[in-house]
């Protein structure tokens, strides 16, 4: 086995040392060597290994594979602190063009940090996120230790190439254009062979799980990762112009493309963002409130609901443009259908603590999981609205959708994954509890103001210039011009980026918060439970 | 189902797992979010049914209401058209010198006009008609071919040195590089430096006023102060179209210079081009 990885990753490195040289740009250029560096650091490493006496190991199969989360905590949180801040740093470049420095210019302009900012926020943030909690609450939930050994690992360290990938061919220039789904077809390939690996991992804990039932936290998580794979595929079919270079073109062209492109855009929304996160939600939420889920039976009527109705929303994305009308209207119908099974997941959430509320006032940590469900529902209402295409035609390309993605983001995303933070890194370094409770107290005020901020200002900004751009004088003429608006707005952006501020200290005082938790912690080790109350083998 | 239980705090029954010590309860699907979900389904049959929305193998199915985008953006057109007809029967019969006289009139021709301006002539003039290098200023006083709103007309018509018009304002600046020395060049450059600019070498410059005597004066005047018959600059009023540094007017006379205007004449309505010379004449600088 060791001589099959020495000889693979050998050619690696020598074809990544080739492709470095023949490469047509930059970006493909610093990937490949890269790459090369990466390959020949664990060639060594291998070489050094091989027909060496395994070392005595502690890992079995009595005792969960956690190491993968606790990386994958720490990434959760580095990547966060990587993103708000980028995302900060834009809104001021919005707000303030001259810092878009003459001296970074092309590699710091907002047109390529901005889609450093969303891919790190939810790919790198909400994706470690998922990744780590999902593997966290599969095994907890299948009473069984991850499948596939060593693979969860080529997960996570694949997934972090995924993202260096990624976020340096933005600042270099590659891109395929193609909103969320920017990196360029060899980063494309690299992100399917590890996401298959994440199903493969996930099923297979699932298959030889201990209990009889499959918990409903997996149901999201396993819909989360499929379909995010699907989506993938489909939306990135492009053929590269060389092999040798970053540039490739769409399979899809026109409003093929564009309905495509929202398609995924919208779904990566709605299962990234939406359902892996309600999987963290049914496992993280009662088990901090330590009640029972409110409803089994809302949790299968919301879920298949839900997973049905989103996939076809994505039109909703494309309301007065080239996109026949009549898909439009499918997609609003469907938006709007959608409303009462986004808020099941709330509904669920928020019951559950029923006979708990009282730990609103005693545990920071559970306030936010609420506020997370609050915003949840308040987006969920929101999304639906503006999807309406009398709605829409105010609201479409004003900061107004700025607004709604970041309530959902910061508020719904953000807000349920500090919760988990909080919730694991005790647990994973064997601590009774976060270093500081104050802090965390603290961390939900900060982000809560922030949130505050952000969606205000731009609800204000978005609807005031969504109404400029509409306003035309009795002849019928055009009030104002597009400059006007943008200088309308200029108050509003300071204060956005003052609430990015705030949000960004909040994840801040977490990062010293779990600092200080792990600091001498000794990792832990948990046990497979062997005997749970009903365990059945799994069929 | 193995082990279902009564939960103590709510009294409601589980569904007899845990996982991992959670619990499920038996609860219904609370009722308002039942009767929420069947009302948007309801409502999404209905609308369905009344807009454009099923696929079929050619075209879709068109809706009760017979709603269309297109539809929707052509009525708008219309309804505007129909309130402001008045007023462009009115401005297609008022000289457009006379237009200013009537200031509704004139404030609907000047709106029609930046808006068409907005979209056909920002490119080049820019959004604020301040010109580029290259594209004349709009906004001063200095006029190439005639300021007055009539001559501004011609010019949005028939565009300049195009091809596709016949009346297009034409005139050709010879490029003196195959004409006279670079020495000449340089004098000459020297003396329209002179025009407006006191830091200049007097001595060059007196060389090279006879050059321009000899070469120039025909287009641009005695005093250097243009033609706007032949489209030839003033070149004494610091106004310049492509520069008046001693680099870029040397290779104005060495190279010559050839803007070309499209005759707008041909792409736009009468209206829109009395109305965009009424809106250009209007920014400040017409005569």
């Amino acid at each position: 086995m060791d001589y099959v990885k020495i000889i693979l990753l050998g050619a690696i490195t020598v074809i990544a040392a080739l492709a470095s040289g023949w490469a047509h740009d930059l970006a493909y250029q610093v990937h490949a060597l890269l790459i090369m560096v990466v390959a020949f650091a664990m060639f060594i490493y291998v070489l050094r290994n091989t027909d060496e006496p395994a070392k005595p190991t502690m890992e079995h199969d009595g005792i969960y594979f956690d190491g993968v989360i606790r990386a994958g905590v720490i990434a959760t949180a580095f990547w966060g602190i990587a993103g708000f801040l980028v995302g900060t740093f834009i809104a001021f470049q919005l707000a303030f063009p001259a810092l878009n420095f003459e001296w970074g210019q092309p590699f710091t302009n907002f047109g390529r940090l901005r889609p450093l900012h969303t891919s790190a926020v939810i790919f790198a943030f909400g994706g470690n996120a998922l990744i780590a909690t999902s593997l966290y609450v599969v095994q907890r939930t299948s009473a069984a230790r991850l499948w596939g050994g060593n693979t969860a690992w080529f997960v996570f360290w694949g997934y972090q190439l995924f993202i260096v990938l990624a976020a340096t061919g933005y600042l270099l220039g590659a891109t395929q254009s193609k909103e969320y789904a920017e990196p360029e077809w060899y980063v494309d390939i690299w992100l399917t062979i590890v996401w298959l690996a994440y199903l493969a991992v996930f099923l297979g804990t699932i298959y030889k799980r201990r209990e009889k039932h499959i918990y409903v936290a997996n149901w999201f998580f396993l819909a989360f990762i499929i379909t995010v794979a699907m989506l993938h595929l489909v939306n990135n079919l492009s053929i590269p112009v060389s092999i040798w270079g970053s540039k490739s073109v769409q399979v899809f062209s026109g409003v093929q493309d564009a309905m495509t492109q929202w398609w995924y855009g919208h779904n990566a929304v709605g299962f990234f963002l939406t359902a892996g996160f309600l999987g963290m939600m049914y496992y993280f939420v009662p088990k901090q409130a330590g009640r029972p889920v409110y409803s089994y039976k809302l949790s299968i009527i919301h879920f298949w609901a839900l997973i049905f109705l989103y996939i076809w929303a994505g039109p909703h994305h494309l309301h007065y443009t080239a996109l026949p009308d009549w898909a439009a209207t499918l997609g609003m119908v469907f938006s709007i259908v959608l409303w009462m099974p986004s808020w099941g997941g709330m509904i669920n959430g928020l019951m559950t603590l029923q006979g708990a509320w009282d730990k609103l006032r005693t545990d920071p940590i559970m306030r936010m999981f609420v506020l997370s469900l609050g915003f949840y529902g308040m987006s969920t209402f929101e999304g639906p609205m503006m999807s309406i295409r009398a709605v829409n035609s105010l609201s479409h390309y004003t900061d107004w959708t700025i607004g709604h993605v970041h309530s959902g983001a910061l508020g719904w995303n953000g807000m349920i994954t500090f919760a988990c933070i909080y919730f694991l890194t005790p647990r994973l370094w064997g601590r009774k509890q976060m270093y500081s409770m104050a802090a965390i107290n603290w961390h939900f005020w900060l982000a809560t103001l922030g949130i505050v901020l952000y969606a205000a200002s731009m609800w204000v900004t978005g609807i005031m210039e969504g109404l400029m751009w509409r306003e035309v004088d009795d002849q019928g003429f055009l009030v104002n011009s597009f400059a006007d608006t943008v200088s309308a707005k200029f108050p509003m952006y300071v204060v956005r980026g003052l609430g990015g501020v705030l949000f960004l200290s909040g994840a801040l005082v977490m990062v010293w918060n779990m600092f200080m938790t792990i600091r001498g912690a000794k990792p832990v080790t948990a046990s497979v439970p062997q005997a749970t109350a009903n365990a059945t083998p799994a069929e | 189902m193995a082990d279902r239980k009564i939960d103590e705090e709510t009294g409601v029954e589980t569904t007899g797992h845990s996982w991992d010590g959670i619990e499920e309860l038996n609860n219904p699907l609370p009722r308002w979010w039942l009767w929420c979900l069947y009302a948007t389904i309801v409502w999404g049959i209905g609308y369905v049914i009344a807009f454009p929305a099923w696929p079929m193998i050619s075209g879709a199915t068109e809706g009760m209401l017979g709603w269309s985008t297109r539809g929707n953006v052509a009525q708008e057109i219309v309804a505007h058209e129909a309130k402001n007809e008045t007023l462009v029967t009115a401005m297609l019969d008022t000289e457009l010198a006379e237009l200013p006289a009537n200031a509704d009139l004139h404030r609907y021709a000047v709106a029609r006009g930046a808006s068409v301006f907005r979209a056909q002539c920002s490119q080049c003039h820019g959004s604020g008609a301040a010109g580029a290098k290259g594209y004349p200023n709009l906004l001063d006083n200095d006029w190439l071919w005639g300021g007055t709103v009539d001559e501004i007309a011609h010019t949005v018509a028939h565009g300049i040195r195009n091809e596709t018009d016949d009346d297009a304002r034409w005139s050709e600046m010879p490029a003196f590089g195959e004409i006279l020395e670079d020495e000449e060049i340089a004098a000459t450059v020297e003396y329209v430096v002179s025009l407006s600019n006191p830091d200049h070498d007097a001595a060059l410059a007196t060389a090279g006023a006879e050059l321009f005597a000899d070469n120039c004066v025909a287009c641009h005047g005695e005093n250097a102060l243009g033609n706007p018959d032949l489209g030839a600059p003033n070149l004494a009023d610091v106004i310049w179209l492509y520069g008046g540094d001693r680099d870029t007017l040397t290779e104005t006379i060495y190279y010559s210079r050839y803007g070309v205007m499209p005759a707008w004449g041909q792409r736009l309505t009468d209206a829109d081009v009395r109305a965009v010379s009424s809106y250009v004449h209007a920014l400040g600088g017409g005569q």
